[in-house]
C-alpha cells in the first residue's frame, strides 16, 4: 500500500512537524468548540500516520489534559467553576477511568476504532444540537443538599441561585463516562454534558466550567496507567504536548471574543467524516 | 444572603489561584516538553519513526523512577517524559489546592471526599494495575 510505503520512510523530524501543525488545530480548534483534542490527535495519528492506536490513546489523553488546563483560563472568566459538584463527580469518573485504562490493552485495536467512531458520531451530534437550558431551583433533592452541591452563580441580573436533581443518575452517567476516557483516552465531554445538562439539570455557565475541570483530573487518572504501560512515547507526546497547549491558549482568547456556532457546524462535519473513517477502517480490520 | 454572597467571593478567589496555578503549571510543563524536544530532535531528527506496532518496552521510560533516572544523563526522552508528568500533576495539584480550601472552609464532607480522588489517582501509581 501506498499509505504504509509513505509511513516507513518517514524521518523522526518529519513526524514531528506533521503532528505539531495537527496537534496546534487539535488544541485551537477543540478550545473553540469544546470537544477535547483527542477528537482529532487519534484519527490523525492511526489514519493519517499509521500509528498504532494504543500509542494514540496515549498521545491523546495528554492532549485531554492539555486542552483542559490551556483553556481553563478563558473558563474561570466565563462561568463559575462548582468546586464540590466535580469533586462529588472525581468519585465516579477517577475510579471508571482506571478501570477503563486498565482493560483497554484487552480490547481488540479494531473494536476500539469502532466504539471511538461512535462515540464521535455521538458527539457531531450532542455540539450541533440546540441546547436547552433545564435549571431551576427545586431543592427538594435530599442527595443534592447531603452534598451541599447546590449552588449560585451570577448573572447580569445579580446571584442566581441553582439546585441540582438526580444526583445517583449524573453520578452513574460519570461513570459510563470515565470509562469510556479511559479506554478511549479521551475527554467524552459530550456524555460529561449529557449528566450534567440533562439529568442532573445544572446551568451551563457552571457545567460547562465544571465538566472541563473535571475533564483533567480523569484523565490524569487515566494519564499514570497508560504511562506505567509505555503507552506515552515521548516521541509522539512533545510535538502534541506543545502544539495542543499552544492551539488551546490561542484558542481560549479568541473563544471570549467570536462566536462558535458556524465553526461548530463545520466542525461537526469534520469530525463525522473522521468517524465513518474510524468505523469503517475498524470494520475492515485495517486499525 | 450576606452568608452566601461572601462564599462567593471566597469562591471566586479561590478560582482566581486555581486559574494561576493552572497557568504555571502548563507554562512549566510545556518549556520543559519544549526543550527536552530539541535535545531529542537533536540526536534523533534523521532517524526513521516506528510506531506501526505498540511494544510497552520500547521507549523505556514506563514509570516516575525510571523517568528521573533518565534526567541526570540529560536524556532528552526523559525531559519530555518529565514534562509530561508536570501536565499530569497540574489537574491533581488543583485537587491538592481544593482539599485545602475545603480544609480551611471547615467542610469535612468534601476534605474527605477530596482525599478519596486523591487516594484514587494515587493508587494509580502502582504499578500492580498494568498486566
Amino acid at each position: 500500500m501506498v499509505g504504509d510505503s509513505i509511513f516507513v520512510a518517514m524521518s523522526v523530524l518529519l513526524f514531528t512537524i506533521i503532528v505539531l501543525v495537527g496537534a496546534f488545530l487539535a488544541g485551537l480548534v477543540g478550545s473553540l468548540t469544546g470537544l477535547g483534542g483527542g477528537v482529532i490527535i487519534i484519527p490523525l495519528l492511526t489514519l493519517g500516520l499509521g500509528v498504532d492506536i494504543h500509542y494514540a490513546i496515549g498521545a491523546s489523553i495528554i492532549s485531554v489534559i492539555a486542552t483542559s488546563s490551556g483553556s481553563a483560563a478563558a473558563y474561570v472568566k466565563e462561568g463559575i467553576t462548582n468546586i464540590r459538584i466535580g469533586m462529588f463527580l472525581e468519585v465516579a469518573t477517577t475510579i471508571s477511568a482506571i478501570i477503563g485504562a486498565i482493560v483497554t490493552v484487552y480490547i481488540n485495536p479494531s473494536y476500539i476504532a469502532v466504539i471511538f467512531g461512535l462515540i464521535l458520531l455521538f458527539s457531531a451530534a450532542m455540539m450541533v444540537r440546540k441546547k436547552v437550558d433545564h435549571s431551576d431551583n427545586d431543592t427538594s433533592g435530599k442527595l443534592a443538599v447531603f452534598f451541599k452541591l447546590n449552588g449560585t452563580y451570577p448573572t447580569e441580573n445579580g446571584v442566581k441561585k441553582y439546585a441540582v436533581h438526580n444526583v445517583i443518575g449524573g453520578f452513574l452517567m460519570m461513570f459510563v463516562a470515565g470509562t469510556i476516557s479511559g479506554l478511549l483516552g479521551i475527554g467524552s465531554g459530550a456524555l460529561k454534558v449529557i449528566a450534567m445538562d440533562n439529568i442532573m439539570r445544572i446551568p451551563f455557565k457552571v457545567s460547562t466550567t465544571t465538566s472541563n475541570f473535571m475533564m483533567g483530573v480523569t484523565a490524569a487518572a487515566s494519564a499514570i496507567v497508560y504511562l506505567h504501560r509505555g503507552q506515552i512515547d515521548p516521541g509522539i507526546a512533545m510535538p502534541v504536548t506543545v502544539g495542543v497547549l499552544l492551539g488551546a491558549t490561542i484558542g481560549s482568547k479568541i473563544l471570549v471574543k467570536t462566536k462558535t456556532d458556524k465553526l461548530k457546524v463545520v466542525f461537526a462535519i469534520v469530525v463525522t467524516f473522521l468517524a465513518i473513517q474510524m468505523i469503517y477502517n475498524g470494520l475492515s480490520g485495517r486499525l | 444572603m450576606i452568608k452566601e454572597s461572601k462564599n462567593f467571593f471566597a469562591d471566586k478567589d479561590i478560582q482566581v489561584i486555581l486559574g494561576t496555578l493552572l497557568r504555571v503549571g502548563v507554562i512549566s510543563s510545556m518549556t520543559v516538553v519544549f526543550i527536552g524536544g530539541l535535545i531529542y530532535l537533536f540526536f534523533n531528527y534523521a532517524n526513521v519513526v516506528d510506531y506501526g506496532k505498540f511494544d510497552s518496552g520500547k521507549s523505556g521510560l514506563a514509570s516516575v523512577g525510571a523517568i528521573f533516572e533518565g534526567l541526570k544523563t540529560m536524556d532528552g526522552a526523559a525531559i519530555i517524559q518529565f514534562g509530561t508528568l508536570l501536565l499530569i500533576f497540574t489537574p491533581v495539584a488543583r485537587v491538592v489546592f481544593s482539599v485545602f480550601s475545603f480544609l480551611i472552609e471547615r467542610d469535612y464532607l468534601y476534605v474527605l471526599i477530596g482525599l478519596m480522588v486523591l487516594s484514587i489517582i494515587l493508587y494509580s501509581l502502582s504499578d500492580k494495575l498494568v498486566g
